[in-house]
């Protein structure tokens, strides 16, 4: 229920904020009309708190009244995140399950070549919501768009991928909604009375703990790289519904001044990559980076690095993986010269493959590796991008 | 400017392993430290308040020992602490802690105007509880940032969050609340001045009736996920290790490797 009371003095703030255009106001005060998805957006935005959603605690007997999978479509630029897809391949796994519909949440500017890619990927029905203030993404815009369908039409799981902006986004919504959260999810299932099962490393991926939530929707955010992406049906066609909002650019508590790129090696983000070459310490100097950015070209991969390497300036922050970088899962990570640190570890340790080059045999990297090799990095990495590269010759379309 | 840092003490994970028999996590001799993060927070906190006076308020929610990490928070030069220790707070999920938090900070911080946090803590490495106590308190919040100028007259920050390929810089009005990752600067270790100074600095210890909260949303009660079960992961399988002796021969074991696990 909302409710506005008499400290309202009819200023309009929430008009401007409310992305529904479910506000009025009348005779001095805010009235709000059917069009309400009860996002609360205009309680946020109310600077006398005149304004108030009481939410009610999901009891059993709610909980089905909630039905479908959700996937917040997360893009980047001119793509669709990895991730996004790896979700609805997941995603319809779980709503077939369930016999329940899978839907996409697709948000931003001019978005909607996106929505044949959505329908491949096991879509049935596809949210589209565009808008100026979507074009990039903010907290305060996308949660409160996301919040009013959510209310709106009562899905039982929504799934975000374990991004940036992923985890910035999805912890504001379940908090407005009290709702339980669980974060960078490896695996999900469905109980025997169909609850969502969320699986997650914890204690750096020294244990893992299955969680359930006793609250509808059930959210999750889902680490990139770990679910498999299915084969894309490009003859399906999702039903389409798009939602037309009202948000004034002026009523977004943040401006987004500047986008700085720094362009990363090889230009793939090391959280989406499928093949990772890292290097350590025993890289020596920075020049040796080129090494790393060789054998990652021969393999089709992104370069990756330790701390040392980070720390001393050698690559910006967000290629370092580990405790106080990014945590990642490819197909194949190549460890080059890098001693293997328990806060190394934990940021690698699922990958499918692991492959160690390092000089130290008692490096501590070895006890994860698939396959270690003892020896001289600065032997063994040209003679390998060599062979990748001869390889590649002989036989192009390996 | 009144600066608060949500501080969280927490395992040396290395040293926490699940018991195969029990299947309940094996903390008892592990040591607790402040998590890493945390560090960058205060750290900012310091500068900020050097550059523009005010305050570093340390809040943290734990059992009693986590006075040990409050004291690192006090000794790195932070002005007084609020513990928020009760039983009634254990079992605390994400939200709930963020509730208890959020609640806490309104009550007995209410002219703040920035939370520093870091950005996740090494245990859960959930990256939640920052970002719902900004719902919470109905805050901005701007997440992982590697740059912030406070400007307290313009009543404004600008900060520099990172992105999967540099940054964005972001201007939000204050109050406002940031989370910290090690780009942001370069923690100071506490100085023996500052040791000997943190054992008279002022913590103030709250539990739940202090709190003007709602108590079903504390602790336990509060939580709406729930642990069902915890197992050890997977062990990876004993690896393959080999010796080189010829870089070729070995660059070509990797490569028949690689090609028999499908990679390339």
């Amino acid at each position: 229920m909302i409710e506005v009371f008499d400290t309202c003095t009819g200023c309009g703030i929430c008009v401007s904020r409310c992305p529904f255009g479910a506000i009025r106001i009348v005779e001095k005060r805010a009235q709000i009309n059917e069009a309400c998805t009860l996002c609360g957006a205009c309680v946020k935005s109310c600077p006398f708190g005149a304004i108030e959603i009481k939410r009610k605690m999901v009891t059993p007997a709610d909980v089905s009244s909630y039905r479908g999978i959700w996937v917040f479509a997360e893009e980047h630029g001119n793509h669709l995140r990895n991730v996004t897809l790896e979700l609805l391949s997941e995603g319809r796994k779980l709503a077939d399950k369930l016999g329940e519909p899978l839907a996409a949440l697709l948000l931003g500017r001019n978005v909607t070549d996106f929505i044949k890619t959505l329908s491949a990927y096991g879509a049935d029905k596809i949210y589209v919501t565009e808008h100026e203030v979507l074009e990039r993404y903010n907290s305060d815009g996308y949660a409160d768009v996301l919040t009013g369908l959510i209310v709106k039409h009562k899905p039982s799981v929504v799934l975000f991928g374990a991004t940036i902006n992923g985890r910035d986004l999805a912890p504001r919504i379940a908090a407005r909604l009290r709702i339980g959260l669980t974060a960078d999810c490896t695996g999900l299932e469905i109980d025997e009375e169909g609850r969502l099962v969320q699986i997650r490393p914890a204690f750096g991926g020294n244990i893992m703990a299955s969680i359930l939530s006793h609250t509808r929707p059930q959210m999750a955010t889902v680490r990139p790289n770990v679910m498999k992406r299915g084969e894309p049906d490009w003859t399906r066609e999702a039903e389409i519904e798009r939602i037309n909002v009202m948000i004034d650019p002026k009523a977004m508590r943040t401006r987004v001044v500047d986008i700085v790129k720094e362009v990363a090696d090889r230009a793939v983000n090391i959280e989406e990559a499928d093949i990772i070459v890292s290097g350590g310490r025993g890289l020596g100097s920075p020049e040796n980076l080129k090494l790393m950015r060789e054998l990652a070209e021969a393999l089709g991969g992104a370069v990756g690095a330790s701390r040392p390497i980070v720390d001393s300036g050698w690559l910006p922050h967000h290629q370092q993986v580990g405790q106080t970088g990014k945590t990642v899962s490819p197909k194949l990570y190549v460890a080059v010269g890098i001693s293997g640190a328990i806060q190394h570890l934990v940021g690698m340790q699922t990958s499918d493959i692991i492959i160690a080059i390092n000089k130290d045999s008692e490096a501590p990297i070895f006890k994860v590796a698939t396959m270690g090799v003892i020896g001289d990095l600065f032997k063994i990495v040209p003679a390998l991008i060599e062979e990748l590269r001869n390889a590649k010759k002989e036989n192009p379309t390996r | 400017m009144i600066i608060v840092v949500c501080i969280k003490q927490v395992p040396e994970i290395t040293e926490v392993k699940v018991d195969p028999k029990t299947k309940t996590l094996m903390r008892e001799g592990v040591p607790s430290i402040l998590n890493p993060l945390d560090e960058f927070a205060i750290e900012e906190a310091l500068r900020i308040r050097e550059k523009h006076g005010g305050e570093v308020i340390i809040v943290t929610m734990g059992p009693p020992q986590a006075n040990e990490a409050i004291l690192k928070c006090l000794a790195m030069g932070a002005d007084r602490a609020i513990h928020l220790s009760d039983r009634a707070f254990a079992g605390a999920d994400t939200l709930a802690t963020a509730y208890t938090l959020a609640k806490a900070i309104k009550q007995f911080i209410p002219n703040f105007d920035v939370i520093l946090c870091g950005k996740q803590a090494i245990d859960g490495d959930t990256a939640q509880v920052p970002v719902e106590m900004a719902e919470w308190l109905n805050l901005t919040q701007i997440t992982g940032v590697k740059k912030v100028e406070v400007d307290p007259k313009g009543r404004k920050v600008v900060a520099h969050r990172e992105t999967d390929e540099g940054y964005e810089v972001i201007e939000s009005k204050l109050p406002v609340l940031l989370t910290a990752i090690k780009e942001l600067n370069e923690p100071r270790l506490p100085t023996l001045m500052g040791i000997l100074s943190a054992k008279n600095k002022e913590t103030r210890v709250i539990t739940a009736v202090d709190l003007d909260g709602d108590t079903g949303l504390f602790g336990l009660n509060g939580s709406p996920t729930q642990v069902v079960e915890i197992f050890a992961p997977k062990p990876r399988g004993k690896g393959t290790i080999i010796l080189d002796e010829d870089p070729v021969a070995t660059a070509k074991k990797i490569i028949q490797f690689l090609f028999e696990k499908g990679v390339i």
